[in-house]
């Protein structure tokens, strides 16, 4: 099965056929033949990243690199010592992002079939959305951090373009969707600066942007490799530099052997840094990467805004996939986290703060996509956060879990959404008031839902289960892991991010639990509260199916990893698979035992906030629910409740602090610097007025009078001599045949000068 | 005992994509009998297909993914199977096949739709082929004969209009009395060599005797004379009148063949006789070949007088014929240059990748010429063009294309072309000749550009017809010009290996 590696290009070129396809032929194809045409690419490529992984498993995981062919020198300046390669990465990691990636938006790319069904860019939004996965393809299966860096900008590039997919929306709309998209896009170019920085210091540093040369495993793969009969838990971490690596290394293993020998010294030409710090800016850069791309303190202010895309690209692009994309890239980077404990300080901060901010945010919210937004970029925060503490398995293992439930979520909300609007054409159409004010995703308007699209209900209460962290839910194994493992992190290595974290993320999953239930019960349960609700109806098979199939792997994904010591489900499906799996790519996973106590706190905790949303939200309250929260009601809760739902003036505070300045400084530039001194004084006074003068000089005397007069005698002398040569052309083939002869006997002469002049001894 | 030898002994695959084109003619020659009048798109068709699938074996020996045959030399090194036999069949075969396109339509409209001009066709550009890989004097003889008389006739295809009639009278008494004197100069060599074999011919030159005065006298007059018979073919000065009359007399289709085919073919059988036959023939211990002097000196009259004459043309066909001249200068600069054996190679790759450039761009702009010609002939002055950029916007794009690349402006494949050349020339110390070429370069563009502007800035009728098939050549043409401009090393890639050197 080693050759099925060498399929791994197809990953990324079945979706980009299948794209060429739509953008050339889209128009003809109709609806049914785009979606065919999209969703199929989609789908071979899972299959293939399937492949992958069969011959992974039967090749003892050792991780290839992939030549494509004819691009292999993508960036080839020998004389400067530039090669970076465009090669694709096999291992582990980059298999499991693939097999994430390519099987949610393959569901996805389904579901929006039925969810775009009509639209008049039907075709273009199917090409984006294949795009998008080409670009995420290429991200994660690079093996260097230029083509992760494509990839990156190339997601960033779908995700605008699908934010402001719908920017000729009627009433204002419009409008507000495009403003989202760019702030997305200008949110993501802080990051980006700051990992394109990051990964600039980085070549300088290593001299190249390999993760791994071509046949070079990861340090600590040699270990794992060893001992392939027990899987290694907490895999010893090479402490002897290991020199019998012969030839070039990449990034990864050059950090290992230098970290290792200590005392290196980085040279930035004014001044040098020492290796270790060299570390601590490289991950703080790219921390602030991604910090963008996944929606974390302080820039994930674009995420909420976000969701005025379609929802299926809420759920593909802006919970499942793309802004997994920072927590991939630190996984990829984790030898570097890992020997920077300053920077994982602060990644563990940012990771847990942004998860119990996000959190509480949430809980204030009346928008059923901007509640799923805010969630999303709390459960990032878990794994940021999990990175942090060093648990980048538990980290990944929560991105792919996260991937299934929170795909459902958000396509679940998009078939309410889809019943709401179809409720309330009803109502329009049968003679109703038109209220021009109705939302369909307002959850004020909703209630009741339960009864009106019950496989929706149930799918969607199978997500939030999930997301709450209720055992056996894939939410329950993966937070708890993360749990674990920074109280680990506190307890065993003394380490104080540990606890802090902690901390946080407990009172994070606590929100967790009790928003999704509110959302649970302002959506699904007690009456419908508007006539749009209460003529709602179930969505079409094609969007229903996708999300059966996310729930029964939220349902059940989690036993791909479960801890050791667990009862039962252990002896089954084995130990911490995922984690020995991933170890063979990600050099310092490691996994975590199973703790009773801390399990069934969790859960607990879970089922006690589920227990309070239920009774601050019950039946009655839901009743005569208005336009104001129950607990905008109660003056204990009143001032947090609006806080939340003033966003905790997050957003005001960048308008007021950053870009309101920024614009009053843009108005003075621009009006006292630009206009008036620039281009009133030195552009007129200075430069214009003398311009004119030396033009004017140079124009009259020299142009005209020299130069042209030059030019037009020599045109003319041109000319004459032309006419000259021109009379012997004279159309007769007996001068033509002469001229020929002569010149023959011309060039003879010429070609014999030598030799005549040598008989005759001249 | 005389013993028949075998297809083997013959080595005829080395010489397959030649072969492969010659039988086909004779093939479609019967085949045409039966195809009625009406439906000769038929042998249209059957000629671009075996034009094709010469190309691409062509294609794949040049690019070395196939060996053909055993060796570099077939029929007892009468035909030499190279690198360079290789590309010059790339060449003429991309002009061919842009021929076929050109013509279709062309003929159908002016009521030449013949069958006889496809086979014709075919035959001279297997004998352009059968040059390019000439391994003895009598086949470049032979050849350059395959060559001419389908040319003949097809110049004046076009009858019984007058004009073309006697444009192939021309041509033809010409051509005769030119080829005299080339069997001459073949002659000669064969007389102070001993052989007519160009390997021996090197290996006899290496071994001339320093001071035999007589052999060198008859080897000296045999290259002059050789000079004088290709440099007919390719139109360099004084050999050139005939060119202005015949490319404006001749049906235009055929033009924008010829001007490519028939350099192409006198180019390659130039260097064959020349760079590969004696480059070692000195005299007195001099460091280039004794052929050289006179070659650039050819050279910088050709372009001198190609391009000053071409300035004040006012016939499209006609400029572009003094335009062919002055281009036949340039290449011949190339040769010259190979005449300083340490850049010979250099020089040989030089003049293949201007002939490349140079396919594209000419045929691309003869092809507009056809795309505006009115089914009479008439329209081919230089006012036709006039306000094409407003009529046909994408036509007038592409002429101007065209005509930024014969000028030699970087990024379209001429510059590149002239680039390479001039390069060549300047490592064979033949400055004075690059400077004349630059310099009469500049002076090109005033005709040239004086297109661009009548096509954009002057108002006009601008009619023109681009039926199919015409516009694809144009289109290829066109995006050949383009691409090639923009990334050069492609042509310098294919040229690389590229050497005349015998025993190198």
């Amino acid at each position: 099965m080693e050759n099925f590696f060498d399929l791994v290009p197809l990953v990324v070129f079945v979706p980009l056929v299948g794209l060429l396809i739509n953008l050339f032929t889209g128009k003809h194809l109709g609806e049914r033949g785009v979606g065919i045409v999209a969703v199929g690419a989609s789908g071979i490529a899972f299959l293939i990243s399937l492949l992958l992984w069969l011959a992974q498993v039967d090749t003892g995981y050792k991780p290839v690199v992939v030549d494509l062919p004819l691009f292999s020198d993508w960036i080839s300046i020998p004389a400067a010592g530039v090669e970076i390669p465009w090669q694709f990465r096999v291992d582990t990691l980059s298999v499991t992002m693939m097999m994430a990636v390519t099987f949610v938006g393959t569901v996805i790319h389904l579901y929006a079939v039925g969810y775009m069904h009509g639209d008049e860019r039907f075709p273009r939004f199917f090409v984006y959305m294949n795009l998008f996965l080409v670009f995420m393809l290429i991200l994660v299966t690079g093996n260097n951090f230029l083509m992760m860096f494509v990839g990156w900008e190339g997601v960033g590039l779908c995700s605008y373009l699908l934010i402001g997919f719908w920017f000729d929306k009627p009433g204002g709309v419009g409008w507000k969707n495009s403003d989202a998209a760019r702030k997305a896009f200008i949110v993501n170019r802080v990051g980006d600066f700051g990992l394109v920085l990051g990964v600039l210091i980085t070549f300088w540093t290593f001299g190249t942007l390999d993760f791994y040369k071509p046949d070079e495993l990861p340090m600590a793969a040699h270990h794992a490799a060893e001992a392939a009969e027990e899987p290694v838990f907490a895999p010893e971490i090479p402490h002897e530099a290991e020199p019998h690596i012969e030839g070039p290394m990449g990034v990864f293993n050059q950090a290992e052997v230098w970290l290792e020998e200590g005392g290196h010294d980085v040279n930035f030409g004014m001044f040098s840094l020492s290796f270790e710090s060299t570390i601590t800016v490289i991950t703080l850069l790219f921390l602030l990467g991604a910090t963008g791309k996944s929606a974390q303190i302080p820039l994930f202010v674009w995420l909420p805004d976000a969701m005025a895309g379609p929802t299926p690209v809420s759920a593909l692009i802006h919970a499942a996939t793309m802004v997994t994309a920072g927590v991939y890239m630190m996984v990829r980077s984790n030898v570097f986290y890992h020997a920077s404990d300053a920077a994982s300080f602060v990644v563990a901060l940012i990771g847990a703060t942004t998860a119990i901010v996000a959190g509480f945010i949430a809980v204030g919210q009346w928008d059923i996509k901007r509640v799923l937004a805010y969630s999303t970029i709390s459960q990032l925060g878990f794994m940021v956060a999990a990175v942090g503490v060093g648990a980048y398995a538990a980290a990944m293992f929560h991105l792919v879990t996260h991937a299934f439930f929170k795909a459902l979520l958000f396509l679940g909300s998009g078939s309410v959404i889809h019943g709401m609007e179809h409720g309330h054409h009803h109502v329009a159409h049968g003679g109703h008031d038109h209220d021009d004010e109705f939302d369909p995703q307002d959850m004020r308007y909703m209630g009741g839902l339960r009864h009106k699209m019950p496989r929706t209900y149930w799918t969607y209460l199978f997500g939030t289960l999930a997301l709450a962290g209720i055992i056996p839910f894939a939410g329950f194994w993966s937070k708890d892991e993360i749990l674990l493992d920074a109280l680990k992190a506190g307890v065993d290595d003394a380490r104080l991010e540990g606890y802090l974290a902690f901390v946080l993320l407990v009172m994070a999953a606590a929100f967790t639990a009790f928003y999704m239930w509110r959302q649970m019960a302002l959506v699904f349960y007690g009456k419908p509260r508007h006539a749009a609700a209460e003529h709602a109806e179930e969505s079409s098979n094609l969007m229903v199916y996708p999300l059966i199939v996310l729930a029964f792997f939220s349902l059940v994904i989690g036993v791909i990893n479960v801890p050791s010591g667990f009862p039962i489900l252990g002896a089954i499906f084995g130990e911490h698979e995922f984690t020995s799996w991933l170890e063979h790519a990600v050099t310092y996973a490691h996994a975590a035992s199973f703790n009773v106590l801390l399990a069934s706190f969790a859960v607990v905790l879970a089922l006690v906030a589920i227990y309070v949303a239920r009774a601050i939200y019950n039946d009655r309250a839901l009743e005569t629910l208005g336009q104001q929260d129950p607990l905008e009601l109660d003056e204990r809760t009143e001032g947090l409740f609006a806080v939340a739902k003033a966003k905790l003036y997050w957003d005001d505070a960048y308008f007021k602090y950053l870009i309101f300045p920024y614009r009053r400084a843009a108005y003075w530039l621009a009006e006292q610097l630009d206009w008036r001194f620039w281009h009133d004084y030195v552009h007129k006074t200075v430069i214009q007025k003398n311009f004119h003068i030396a033009t004017e000089f140079l124009t009259q005397p020299v142009d005209k009078g020299i130069i042209d007069r030059g030019f037009n005698s020599l045109g003319r002398l041109m000319q004459i001599i032309a006419q000259r040569i021109r009379v012997i052309q004279t159309g007769y083939v007996r001068t033509y045949a002469w001229t020929v002869l002569l010149g023959t006997l011309l060039v003879v002469f010429i070609i014999l000068f030598p030799v005549i002049r040598g008989m005759l001894g001249l | 005992m005389f013993q028949v030898p075998s297809l083997s002994d013959l080595n005829v695959a080395a010489a397959l994509p030649a072969v492969v084109l010659a039988l086909g003619a004779c093939v479609f020659l019967v085949v045409d009998l039966f195809v009625p009048r009406e439906r000769k798109h038929i042998t249209a068709w059957l000629t671009a297909g075996g034009l094709s699938v010469s190309l691409v074996l062509a294609l794949l020996s040049l690019t070395d993914v196939v060996t053909f045959g055993d060796g570099e030399e077939a029929f007892f090194g009468m035909y030499i199977a190279d690198q360079f036999t290789d590309m010059v069949n790339v060449i003429v075969l991309v002009t061919s096949l842009l021929g076929v396109m050109v013509a279709y339509n062309y003929l159908d409209r002016t009521n030449m739709q013949r069958g006889e001009y496809y086979y014709l066709l075919l035959f001279t550009t297997a004998g352009v082929m059968f040059m390019g890989a000439a391994g003895d004097l009598v086949v470049v003889f032979v050849a350059l004969e395959l060559l001419s008389i389908p040319l003949y006739i097809l110049t004046g295809f076009r009858r019984p209009q007058e004009q073309s009639e006697e444009s192939a009278m021309k041509y033809f008494l010409l051509g005769a009395f030119s080829s005299a004197f080339l069997v001459y100069g073949l002659a000669l060599v064969y007389g102070a060599t001993g052989t007519s074999n160009l390997r021996e011919i090197w290996q006899a030159v290496d071994s001339m005797v320093a001071g035999d005065t007589s052999a060198q006298f008859l080897l000296l007059t045999g290259a002059g004379l050789s000079l004088v018979g290709l440099g007919f073919k390719v139109a360099a000065v004084p050999f050139h009148m005939w060119t202005p009359d015949v490319y404006q007399g001749a049906p235009t289709s055929v033009v924008a063949y010829m001007s490519v085919a028939a350099k192409v073919g006198g180019f390659a059988a130039l260097l064959r006789v020349l760079v590969a036959g004696m480059p070692n023939f000195m005299l007195d211990n001099g460091t280039s070949a004794a052929w050289m002097d006179v070659t650039w000196l050819l050279a910088a009259a050709t372009m001198i007088v190609g391009n000053f004459i071409a300035i004040v043309q006012s016939d499209l066909k006609r400029l572009l014929a003094y335009s062919s001249i002055a281009h036949a200068g340039y290449i011949l600069i190339g040769v010259a240059a190979a005449g300083v054996p340490r850049v010979a190679d250099e020089a040989t790759q030089a003049v293949l990748i201007y002939l490349m450039a140079y396919a594209f761009t000419n045929v691309g702009a003869f092809s507009v010429i056809i795309a505006v010609e009115r089914d009479d002939a008439s329209n081919t002055g230089l006012s036709s063009m006039r306000g094409l950029a407003r009529t046909q916007p994408l036509l007038a794009a592409a002429m101007a294309v065209f005509m930024l690349s014969l000028t030699g402006i970087p990024l379209t494949a001429g510059f590149v072309g002239k680039w390479f050349v001039f390069k060549a020339a300047i490592a064979a110390d033949l400055i004075p000749v690059a400077v004349i070429g630059v310099l009469t370069s500049v002076l090109s563009a005033y005709y040239y550009l004086r297109i661009v502007w009548m096509m954009y800035f002057e108002d006009g009728d601008g009619e023109a017809a681009t039926p199919r098939p015409l516009a694809w050549a144009i289109g290829i043409s066109a995006i050949g010009t383009l691409v090639f401009g923009f990334l050069p090393y492609l042509l310098s890639d294919m040229a690389r290996e590229i050497t005349l050197a015998f025993g190198g």
